[in-house]
């Protein structure tokens, strides 16, 4: 890439270049406040725009990117499950939907599981992606966070479960409902096993995935900004019959509430993540110099 | 007055007209008629039975919603009346209310103590809006919650009886953390060291029947339904088009068939001819036999058996199909 894309700002390209060489993904507009963003300027802010701080989804990769160390880590093979088993269709068939969602996220499912390390604790991070059919939880989905509570516990090591989802995947229907009881069995499992296990709600959580391990953590952690609630806005609007304040169900609203420990802004969540797991793990503060003998003790 | 469903159109005909002939013969018989309608009225009763028969043998997925939810289907307090001895409500979350959707209570069970907790929609306009329909409250899975506790600490079984088109959708639910009250249900049902058996009745709403029916054994009327989300929301979402309940019903494979093949349900239990609404004495009682003989299976268990148990058979599904 030239030095101009850089250092030039944006009408002066105009002048440079022609629309049509500029894809349009170089720069992005803020859906919050409008301001335009250059593309590097928002990756390096973990999507959080600069002007007004408003929160944008995150990929699974770059949310997984930015809470390792780093940026690395090693992806855990996922189990696989039966496809379709309902024959499904609405609209469209099931399997189209999801061949559609595999193309467009380049992800098998919904959750992708990680291990690394996290400001120097080694942890299992499961996380949701959104942009994989709402982040639905079906059969896949479910069976990735047990396997990720299976490897947290094999480790001995926290699991931090990073969720965002509409709710349960409505084309498995009956056994993507079964997945709550199924995935609360995992969270049992960590609990029994004394390994932490931190959830992170991230934008938007609710329904049945909110109902089950999303709201089942020792630490519950609400990025800002998010929708966090169980029913939908406007199924509540129905139901009472009158409109919803702003800011309803936001992040702040379910801390005021009760719901959540804390409200967390995205660029302090990874030393959030590791101080917490630190805590609950007995471990030094990250980067503490400790004498040999107590390094010695606590492995 | 008996409420027949759209596709029992032409039983209530017949059955109107039984009624008449009945209405004629006793007028008959006052004035001393003669005329017998007795051979017309077994011939019509005949014909009434058979088509029942037919007709509830081969019910669609949408027919058995409107079954499901038939105003005169037995519900928890017809149950608890019929089955529990010495029954002793206990309300209370300890924290915020007594949720009228969610009851419960200590009682006798053919010889044994046990503790029932189910959702109750009410039965006429009025107690349908004092118990909001069956549909829960954080405040009622709460409620849940420290009963289930309050059992295991005696070793007492529990069973639930679900029945509800779902939690509540509302302002108060959602500002006391609905659904980490469903989680901490749900949670609390599978790490019973108890047996829990758990009987959808009616309606298996999504999260709202969930958290009351992770059990031990998780047992179904015939006609009952059990769904991630009711036909009409699924319509509406899934195919833009409120008018498709029929065939949302049909694609979410909701009946007590389906799920038993899915291994979702363990256990179906016969409704009698026309459905449970027509005979609730009978279904209560058939229930009843079967929570009985689910119960003389798992009380032999212990605790650690019985959670494990629980846990596995929940794992498993969906693993082997």
């Amino acid at each position: 890439m030239s030095w101009l894309t850089n250092v030039v700002r944006p009408r002066i390209q105009k002048v440079f270049r022609s629309n049509k060489e500029t894809p349009e993904n170089l720069w992005h507009k803020c859906p919050a406040c409008g301001e335009m963003i250059f593309h590097r300027d928002l990756e390096a802010a973990l999507k959080v725009c600069p002007q007004c701080g408003y929160h944008m989804r995150l990929t699974a990769k770059e949310r997984l990117a930015s809470i390792f160390d780093g940026g690395e880590y090693k992806t855990v093979p996922l189990p696989a499950v039966p496809l379709d088993p309902l024959k499904f269709r609405d609209q469209k068939k099931y399997p189209d939907r999801l061949k559609e969602a595999r193309s467009k996220t380049g992800m098998e499912d919904a959750v992708l599981v990680a291990t690394g390390n996290v400001e120097g604790v080694e942890a299992v991070v499961a996380v949701q992606d959104f942009a994989f059919m709402g982040g639905s939880l079906g059969m896949a989905a479910g069976e990735a966070i047990v396997r990720s509570a299976e490897v947290a516990i094999e480790k001995h090591v926290p699991l931090i479960m990073v969720a965002a989802a509409g709710g349960a995947r409505m084309q498995e229907a009956i056994l993507a409902l079964m997945q709550m009881p199924r995935t609360t069995v995992a969270v049992q499992m960590l609990r029994e096993a004394g390994v932490p296990y931190i959830v992170v709600l991230t934008d938007p959580t609710t329904g049945g995935v909110l109902a089950s391990y999303a709201m089942l953590g020792d630490i519950q952690i609400a990025e800002k900004g998010a929708l966090i609630g169980f029913s939908g806005r406007r199924v509540i609007e129905q139901t009472i019959r009158e409109k919803l304040p702003e800011g309803y169900q936001l992040a702040e609203f379910q801390l005021e509430r009760g719901t959540v420990d804390m409200v967390v802004h995205r660029h302090q969540l990874k030393e959030t993540l590791g101080r917490v797991i630190r805590l609950l793990t007995h471990r030094p503060k990250a980067g503490a110099i400790v004498p040999f003998a107590r390094v010695q003790a606590t492995r | 007055m008996h409420t027949y469903l759209d596709f029992e159109k032409s039983i209530a005909e017949l059955e109107g007209k039984i009624q008449e002939l009945k209405a004629l013969a006793t007028q008959g018989a006052q004035q001393g008629s003669s005329v017998n309608m007795q051979d017309e009225i077994g011939r019509l009763e005949q014909k009434v039975g058979q088509q029942l028969k037919e007709t509830y043998a081969a019910l669609t997925p949408w027919q058995k919603v409107q079954v499901a939810r038939h105003p005169a289907r037995p519900h928890f307090v017809n149950y608890v009346g019929k089955l529990i001895e010495d029954f002793t409500p206990l309300a209370g979350d300890r924290a915020f209310a007594d949720d009228p959707a969610i009851l419960g209570g200590l009682g006798r069970f053919r010889g044994r103590s046990v503790m029932v907790i189910g959702h109750e929609k009410g039965w006429d306009t009025q107690s349908r809006i004092a118990h909001n329909f069956g549909l829960g409250k954080p405040d009622g899975y709460r409620k849940a919650v420290r009963l289930m506790s309050l059992a295991e600490r005696f070793n007492i079984p529990v069973i639930t009886l679900v029945d509800t088109a779902g939690a509540y959708p509302g302002r108060e639910g959602e500002e006391r953390a609905q659904a980490e009250a469903i989680a901490r249900s749900t949670d609390r049902c599978l790490s019973l060291g108890v047996p829990l058996i758990a009987v959808i009745i009616g309606e298996g709403g999504s999260g709202g029947a969930v958290g009351l029916a992770a059990g031990s054994r998780v047992l179904m009327l015939e006609h009952s339904i059990y769904s991630v989300i009711s036909p009409e929301g699924a319509a509406s979402i899934l195919w833009r088009d409120s008018a498709k309940s029929q065939d949302a019903a049909t694609a979410m494979k909701i009946t007590a068939q389906s799920l038993y093949e899915y291994g979702v349900i363990d256990r179906i239990i016969p409704e009698p001819v026309g459905g449970a609404h027509r005979e609730p004495d009978n279904i209560i009682r058939v229930t009843g036999d079967a929570i009985d003989e689910e119960l003389r299976d798992l009380e032999k268990l212990d605790a650690a058996t019985i959670r494990k148990q629980r846990r596995e058979k929940f794992l498993a599904i969906g693993r082997s199909g």
